[in-house]
């Protein structure tokens, strides 16, 4: 009798969760299929009452428009430019700070870490104003070099590469060791393609962050030609005010590359994020 | 130190690798933030800087917008961090013990939003609370509620950015939790289940405590980017109406680069720095005992 009820009331409990659960997904994924359906709805169902849930007839109208507004084309350039260039660089300079904070012992090895570590702290606009001055004085103001600059290297990407190099066996280096291999070769020849998954995750990491960063972009350029996506779709928000149907054209050209690059490689964004908070 | 002493080349190898990534942060971020304190003493022109001693800062701590902004920002963390992490912390304890599927599913549907910008995202809510024609005030219209004016209106426009920070930013925190939770041992929950603990005591004597790395973690990241706010409000409200949603990011960003006025703009800085440092430091205080499992 008793154990039955406790079962019918287990039902509707396991029904409550799935129901909070669909509810707080709908509610997330909400703005998301919004800027679509608009994005690709004609012009004058943009603000129609009540509005469209399917966008019916569909429209590439708004498309069209910011192709020809906007040099959204050129903007998507240069975020891949520099969102690559960035990946890149933070790939080859936190592999080899990792390297021997990871495997190898040396005098100041803590107090660097604790150093690097440290630096995740420092809020960005402390340096903005320094970091402006001196892009500028070096002339690389509107400039690729002025644009990846400051994110060459980030401390999160020497941490992460760091634990995941920590955790590979002692033995890997004593055989590279006895065959006579030099300290670069063991770097890159047996450290590096143990790490590749690591590699991977902050590959991911890096490339989307700057893929969706604004507030440096926006200091460090002021030609058209020279914005980011994020920077471009800012100033469109500013020319073009209340025309959401451009506007969400934007976002959603914006937004669907790192949507395909999620579902694609999800495994890799959710072991980024857990690095480090997690104990053990 | 298996190696030690047959040369002097192998002692330098580990400073040689560091040195590429502690140039860059020597350029990049020390000196800067060196500079930046300098700055926030100095009055700032092309020809030449001038020491000014504290006068930024008296000028700053007599602006009323700097106090509103520092009084936004602070508004604005209070209600983000905990509510956020509360939201968090409920989704991740109902998907825990859901099969791994379904797991999958909702973890990818909270932390998608996450993926497209907080660019994007502003955009698409600007247009969700557009008074006339935006979809919440359609919805509202539905259950005959009457509709807002979002973020026209200085009462509703800093409320209106919460509610956006919380129902889509939450993925990545929900991410951590349920990666933390899967690290708790099954065997201390069954020696609690053979004390006849049920599931609720569970959570809050075991799980809860177990989960306060994850939980500081996300606290103190979450302080500093709440207190860093800058995105959504300069693509959303530009500080306005009436100054209702300018925060110190943005105070810094308007006098930095709208008015270069670079001195008041690093003094306004190095405040944020001293406050985000010596919330780092409390937190880690208080929270900082280890947990053993």
């Amino acid at each position: 009798m008793n154990s039955k009820r406790a079962l019918r009331l287990g039902e509707v409990l396991k029904c409550l969760v799935y129901l909070l659960l669909t509810i707080y997904a709908v509610i997330s994924l909400l703005p998301l299929f919004w800027m679509f359906t608009t994005a690709f709805k004609e012009g004058s169902a943009v603000i129609s009452m009540p509005p469209q849930w399917i966008p019916y007839p569909t429209s590439l109208e708004h498309f069209r428009k910011l192709f020809s507004v906007s040099s959204i084309f050129r903007w998507l350039f240069n975020s891949a430019i520099v969102a690559s260039l960035v990946t890149a660089f933070n790939l080859i300079f936190a592999s080899m700070a990792a390297y021997p904070l990871a495997r190898k012992q040396f005098a100041g090895r803590d107090l660097i870490f604790w150093l690097i570590i440290s630096m995740m702290m420092i809020p960005g606009q402390i340096t903005l104003v320094p970091l402006f001055l001196m892009v500028s004085k070096q002339g690389f103001l509107n400039k690729y070099m002025g644009l990846i600059l400051p994110s060459m290297v980030t401390p999160f990407g020497i941490f992460l590469l760091k634990q995941f190099m920590q955790t590979l066996p002692k033995e890997v280096e004593d055989a590279a060791i006895i065959d006579g291999c030099g300290e670069f070769a063991i770097y890159s020849r047996i450290i590096l393609p143990l790490t590749k998954p690591a590699l991977a995750v902050l590959a991911i990491f890096i490339f989307t962050g700057n893929w969706n960063t604004l507030v440096w972009p926006l200091i460090a350029t002021n030609s058209e030609l020279m914005r980011t996506l994020p920077v471009g779709l800012a100033s469109l928000r500013q020319e073009q005010m209340v025309d959401y149907g451009l506007l969400m054209a934007g976002a959603a050209f914006m937004a669907a590359p790192m949507i395909i690059l999620f579902l694609r490689f999800q495994q890799f964004f959710t072991k980024g994020l857990t690095v480090g908070a997690v104990k053990g | 130190m298996l190696f030690g002493n047959n040369n002097t080349k192998k002692n330098l190898t580990p400073y040689l690798f560091l040195l590429p990534a502690l140039t860059i942060f020597t350029v990049v971020t020390l000196i800067p933030v060196v500079r930046g304190v300098y700055l926030a003493f100095m009055r700032y022109s092309i020809c030449g800087s001038s020491f000014i001693g504290l006068c930024n800062f008296k000028e700053i701590f007599a602006d009323p917008i700097f106090w509103k902004s520092l009084y936004n920002a602070a508004c604005y963390t209070i209600v983000v961090v905990p509510v956020g992490i509360i939201i968090a912390l409920f989704m991740a304890f109902m998907i825990f013990p859901l099969p791994n599927n379904s797991q999958s599913f909702y973890k990818a549907a909270f932390y998608l939003p996450g993926i497209a910008s907080s660019v994007v995202l502003s955009l698409v809510w600007s247009w969700l609370y557009e008074p006339n024609f935006g979809l919440l005030n359609y919805l509202f219209s539905l259950v005959g509620i009457e509709p807002l004016m979002w973020l026209n209106d200085p009462r509703t426009a800093l409320p209106s950015l919460m509610l956006m920070a919380l129902l889509g930013g939450q993925g990545g925190s929900i991410i951590l939790y349920l990666a933390a939770m899967g690290g708790i041992p099954e065997d201390i929950y069954e020696a609690a289940r053979i004390d006849g603990a049920n599931r609720w005591q569970q959570f809050i004597k075991i799980t809860f405590p177990l989960l306060k790395p994850t939980t500081l973690y996300l606290a103190i990241m979450g302080i500093i980017g709440a207190l860093q706010v800058f995105n959504e409000i300069y693509m959303m409200t530009f500080g306005g109406p009436n100054n209702s949603t300018i925060t110190i990011s943005y105070y810094i960003y308007r006098n930095g680069f709208e008015h270069f006025n670079f001195g008041v703009a690093s003094a306004a800085a190095v405040t944020l720095f001293s406050i985000i440092i010596s919330l780092s430091v409390l937190q880690f205080k208080f929270f900082n005992s280890d947990v053993q499992y």
